[in-house]
């Protein structure tokens, strides 16, 4: 993709003069829709059994998990297989906090985010060296090194036998049941990172880790700090999935090594990608597939429920490979831009193609 | 006027007894129990690095089909609702959640694996569900005073290294011990269990320990580190897979040490035999369930009932493997227990049954070894006799014996 | 002294095992520019088409024979009706499409052939050699990876075909402007590595005992052994994955506690590859502006 093309899609995809009022009503739109969608998610777990609102939480935590492997593989370009090893941190971060410091389960998501950070950095910076395939490893390493060194510290961990955290109540005065309470908690976590996520990527950071991931080089000597956006996005990315995880130890009430093997690394790539590696509500869509593809394919097949799921991974990417949210914009891009071609006269067409 | 009141209270008995006697016949239930049906909720990882445990959840399916076709329990078809959660934790508190809100199971039982149980016994606990039978052999479970709706079933691994110990104490109390083990619970558990079992002697006597992850394709280099070592006695806690490469390395490097095998390891079709029939002699082990492969059960009656299930049932590729015949005996100890229940499937009823198991004995368990359980004990297998390889078959040796010795 | 020995030989036999993985590894990255995740089981399923072959009578050479053919066949066919439609799709695409392989080999294996541990004829006698230091079997393995390594190597250099697929995988267009057959020689390059996976596998099963989950853990160590090595070298990768395995062994033995063996021996690889980011024997690609 040159130069000049970016800047053709790019200018494309700003409205042109004649319909700013248009945007303007198409921005209200938007929010009221925003709103309205919100208002639903809130209302929902009040409609549906306590066993559903526990699936949907859980569908949330992964959607946050797989938003940070998006900002880092989808928009930065850096491949993670090694994403469950930054959510057994924050997981492990937050069991500990509330098992032995007695710290309450909304105060261990501050710490969580900046011990992974914190985590996403270190790791960052000797993953400046490595690309394509050696960064696969590289982080595969870790995936596979994190149940290992979580028996190892046993004293902290738990070892084998884990953490067993004592269930969340929910507020007394709100007179919800503990599992819609943790859904609201959860919710509101989502919205932030999604809203975090939006302002990060969509603004100059955004555009100076897609233009290293597109061309480094040419970030580079446009002035870009390819290092230092990197390894940023990195403990970024890490942070998210990182929250992920100190949520997923409030809501299931448990943390063992067992639960953070390498298939949740993989796991999370598969979900990103079937979502749209490049987007942010394709989280969402990856967080669905995680959840939920997994019990239809046990439904569907007794025997080998696990070659329904891999066979339905290899649907998605025959039929939408960009992914789910990836595909849906492209196509929405495509629509735009020949509306907003239509909308013009002859002359702005020639001015364009020209 | 005390004449009347007499007649009253009598007559007030009189309807009483009556009353409670019709509940009776009317069967009394909790969630998953009515007149014409039982359910009964179970994970297992049929998939993943744990699937070859995989085989106790078909046998228990099949099991509970073969009830049904005679009829059921008291008149009660079973419905045995069986998923699969790998192995991971968070999956298990996920299905077992399904289970007991979506599909109301009367009871969880035979689930697999001490993480997954440890996610779970919180949540079974605090609901005032059933969680028999645990498929683990982990020490924690017999906890009746703080965990009263657990119940663990096989022979812990703790118990069984004990055994180990008492035998090392009293022949060979000179002796260097060298471990591989299993690192996780599993593994551990038989470790410290003979640390205990050796009390202040195990410091002195156990000289070098090596623990092996399940994603490490062999043990080879483990085995070389203990024999270096200079140890004259090996304790293996391995799976199948592990215990025979066990096996065959300390055979090829010519190393001779008292080899104990752990239970869970032994079974001659997948572990003797694929590591070298003529390599395993003289290793002893201990079990408290027959093994399918050996030659002294197979003209029995009580094998042949077995092999005739499994062959219909449909599962005749595990006609060899002795998780198998265990989980045969797991699922004869439910439906004992649910028969004991009569109709009162209360889940309050169904866990005192469980807890007044009184010398039973099952016909695939070895001769001599029986379940027990009270209010206080909930392991209903406590013994298990030692045995050793002779190349073609394990022969039993000594007494039945539990953990303390006796 | 003479247990640095034996660990020593232990880890070029363990080693071995991966190498022979690796090469598959390595075929397909060269012909396709992919990393293939479910090599592993595919070479796993391979070996269990040959234990069935061998199951009902068939002589050992035979059975092996006939399954490097079905392998060659077999790969070349995933190639086409598995990978072709995600070619031209970003690569994230086709990493989730291998693993979704892996899932559906692995679940295929565990339906088919159930989860016991079988046994699997060695066609190497059984016997201890220099002192207890090693076995006929564990040198088997290390002389047939050998050999295939050879063998790949003249492939590619001294052939036609061994040429054209390097032509293909490095520029496609170009390739195809000089009348190179671009999808016969990835399909051709697919056939290949399963056919080296499915030698891998047999020569592994005896050693490691054949279950659905028996490649599971040398995936992992030979796709850091052929990254060692150099991805794009098949020398590189027999010489990474016989490293890795020497390097697990000595760790384990004398480093460190063996519960952090894998730990610690995947950080000094990851250490080497900060040093040589492109493996030992790898090749740096030089990007174009």
């Amino acid at each position: 993709m040159t130069m000049a093309k970016s800047v053709a899609i790019a200018s494309a995809e700003q409205p042109a003069a004649a319909t700013r009022n248009g945007a303007f009503v198409a921005g209200a739109w938007r929010s009221t829709g925003a709103l309205v969608l919100i208002a639903a998610a809130v209302a929902l777990p009040f409609t549906i059994s306590n066993y559903h609102v526990f699936e949907l939480t859980q569908v949330m935590i992964y959607a946050i998990a797989v938003l940070g492997l998006n900002i880092l593989t989808g928009y930065n370009g850096q491949i993670s297989l090694g994403h469950g090893g930054f959510y057994a941190a924050g997981a492990y971060t937050a069991a500990i906090l509330m098992h032995r410091y007695g710290v309450p389960y909304w105060a261990t998501l501050p710490p969580a985010a900046v011990i992974c950070f914190a985590l996403g950095v270190l790791f960052g910076l000797p993953a400046l060296r490595f690309e394509g395939p050696y960064l696969a490893l590289v982080t595969l390493a870790m995936a596979v090194a994190t149940p290992q060194l979580l028996k190892y510290f046993d004293t902290w961990t738990g070892g084998q036998q884990g953490i067993n955290l004592i269930k969340v109540q929910a507020p007394a005065f709100l007179g919800i049941g503990r599992d819609r309470w943790l859904y609201l908690v959860v919710l509101t976590v989502l919205l932030v990172a999604m809203r975090v996520a939006a302002n990060m990527l969509h603004g100059r950071t955004g555009r100076a880790l897609v233009a290293i991931r597109d061309h480094p080089i040419a970030a580079a000597a446009m002035g870009i700090d390819v290092a230092r956006y990197k390894t940023l996005a990195f403990g970024t990315s890490s942070l998210f999935t990182g929250v992920a995880g100190a949520l997923s130890a409030i809501v299931i009430g448990f943390v063992a090594p067992e639960s953070f093997t390498l298939f949740l690394s993989l796991s999370f790539l598969v979900g990103s990608a079937i979502g749209g590696i490049a987007t942010i509500f394709g989280a969402i869509v990856g967080g669905l597939f995680i959840e939920f593809v997994p019990n239809i394919a046990n439904d569907i097949s007794d025997a080998a429920p696990w070659a329904i799921y891999g066979l339905t991974m290899l649907l998605f990417m025959y039929v939408m490979p960009r992914g789910v949210v990836g595909s849906l914009a492209g196509l929405m891009r495509r629509v735009q831009s020949r509306r907003a071609t239509a909308g013009q006269g002859l002359e702005e067409q020639k001015r364009r193609l020209s | 006027m005390t004449m009347r009141k007499i007649m009253v209270a009598g007559l007030s008995a009189a309807v009483l007894v009556a009353a409670s006697s019709v509940a009776w016949a009317a069967g009394q239930y909790s969630p998953g129990a009515s007149d014409s049906e039982i359910k009964i909720g179970n994970t297992m990882p049929y998939s993943g690095p744990a699937s070859s445990y995989g085989v106790i959840g078909k046998v228990d399916a099949a099991y509970f089909a073969m009830i049904n076709e005679k009829g059921g329990i008291n008149g009660r078809k079973i419905n045995f609702i069986s998923k699969d959660d790998s192995y991971s934790p968070p999956k298990t508190v996920e299905l077992v959640r399904q289970m007991v809100e979506q599909d109301q199971v009367l009871l969880m039982f035979n689930t697999l694996g001490t993480p997954p149980n440890m996610a779970i016994h919180g949540y079974l606990n605090e609901n005032k569900v059933p969680q028999l039978f645990l498929a683990t052999g982990a020490d924690q479970w017999n906890d009746p005073k703080h965990f009263p709706w657990t119940m663990m079933w096989l022979p812990s691994y703790g118990n069984e290294s004990h055994i180990y110990a008492s035998y090392i104490l009293k022949n060979l109390p000179n002796a260097k011990i060298a471990v591989l083990y299993q690192n996780d619970d599993y593994g551990k558990d038989y470790l410290n269990g003979l640390k205990a079992g050796l009390g202040d002697k195990a410091a002195k006597m156990i000289i070098a320990t090596q623990s092996y992850e399940t994603t490490d394709p062999t043990v080879d280099s483990q085995i070389v580190a203990l024999q270096a070592s200079g140890a004259d006695v090996l304790l293996t806690a391995a799976i199948p897979k592990f215990a025979a490469q066990s096996i065959r390395k300390v055979y090829d490097v010519g190393w001779k040490p008292t080899h104990f095998l752990n239970s869970v390891g032994n079974a001659v079709g997948t572990v003797m035999k694929p590591a070298g029939l003529e390599k395993g002699v003289g290793i002893i082990s201990a079990a408290f369930a027959k093994d399918p492969t050996d030659p002294q059960w197979q003209s029995t009656p009580e094998y042949k009932e077995w092999l005739a299930f499994m062959n219909k049932a449909g599962l005749s590729a595990n006609t060899t493997d002795v998780q198998a015949v265990i989980g045969y005996s797991f699922v004869q100890t439910m439906v004992e227990v649910l028969k004991a229940c009569g109709d009162n499937l209360t889940r309050e009823n169904v866990m005192k049954q469980a807890a007044s198991l009184h010398n039973v004995k099952l016909p695939m368990l070895l001769p001599g070894i029986m379940l027990s359980t009270s209010a206080d004990d909930f392991d209903p297998i406590k013994q298990m006799q030692l045995q050793k390889f002779d190349g073609t078959t394990w022969q039993l040796f000594g007494d039945v014996l539990s953990a303390s010795g006796s | 002294m003479h247990q640095l020995l034996q660990q020593i030989f232990s880890g070029l036999a363990a080693g071995a095992v991966y190498a022979s993985l690796a090469l598959a590894l390595v075929m397909i990255y060269r012909a396709t520019d992919l990393v293939n995740f479910a090599q592993g089981e595919m070479a796993m399923f391979s070996t269990y088409i040959a234990w069935m072959l061998v199951n009902v009578g068939m002589p050992f050479w035979a059975a092996f024979s006939l399954t490097l053919v079905a392998s060659f066949v077999g790969g070349m066919i995933i190639e086409r009706i598995v990978i072709r439609p995600v070619e031209n799709a970003p690569v994230l695409a086709a990493v989730v499409v291998t693993i979704g392989l892996l899932l559906i080999f692995n679940a295929l294996a565990g339906w088919l052939f159930t989860y016991t541990l079988q046994e699997f004829p060695s066609p190497f006698p059984d016997r201890t050699l220099f002192g207890a230091l090693m076995t006929t079997r564990d040198l088997g393995v290390i002389g047939v990876t050998l050999a295939m390594l050879v063998a790949l190597f003249v492939f590619f250099r001294f052939t036609a075909t061994g040429l054209a697929m390097r032509a293909a995988a490095q520029n496609p267009e170009s390739a195809r402007l000089c009348g190179i057959p671009v999808g016969r020689m990835l399909a051709i390059g697919w056939g290949l590595a399963a056919a080296i996976g499915a030698v891998a596998g047999i020569m592994v099963a005896p050693v490691l005992f054949l279950d659905p989950n028996m490649m599971g853990g040398v995936l992992l160590y030979a796709f850091t052994g052929a990254l060692l090595g150099g991805i794009t070298s098949p020398i590189g990768a027999v010489v990474g994955g016989l490293i890795v395995g020497v390097t697990e062994n000595l760790v384990g033995a004398y480093l460190i506690a063996s519960q952090l063996k894998l730990t610690v021996a995947l950080a000094l690889i990851v250490l080497v590859l900060v040093f040589r980011p492109n493996g030992l024997f790898g090749v740096a690609i030089v990007r174009r502006v």
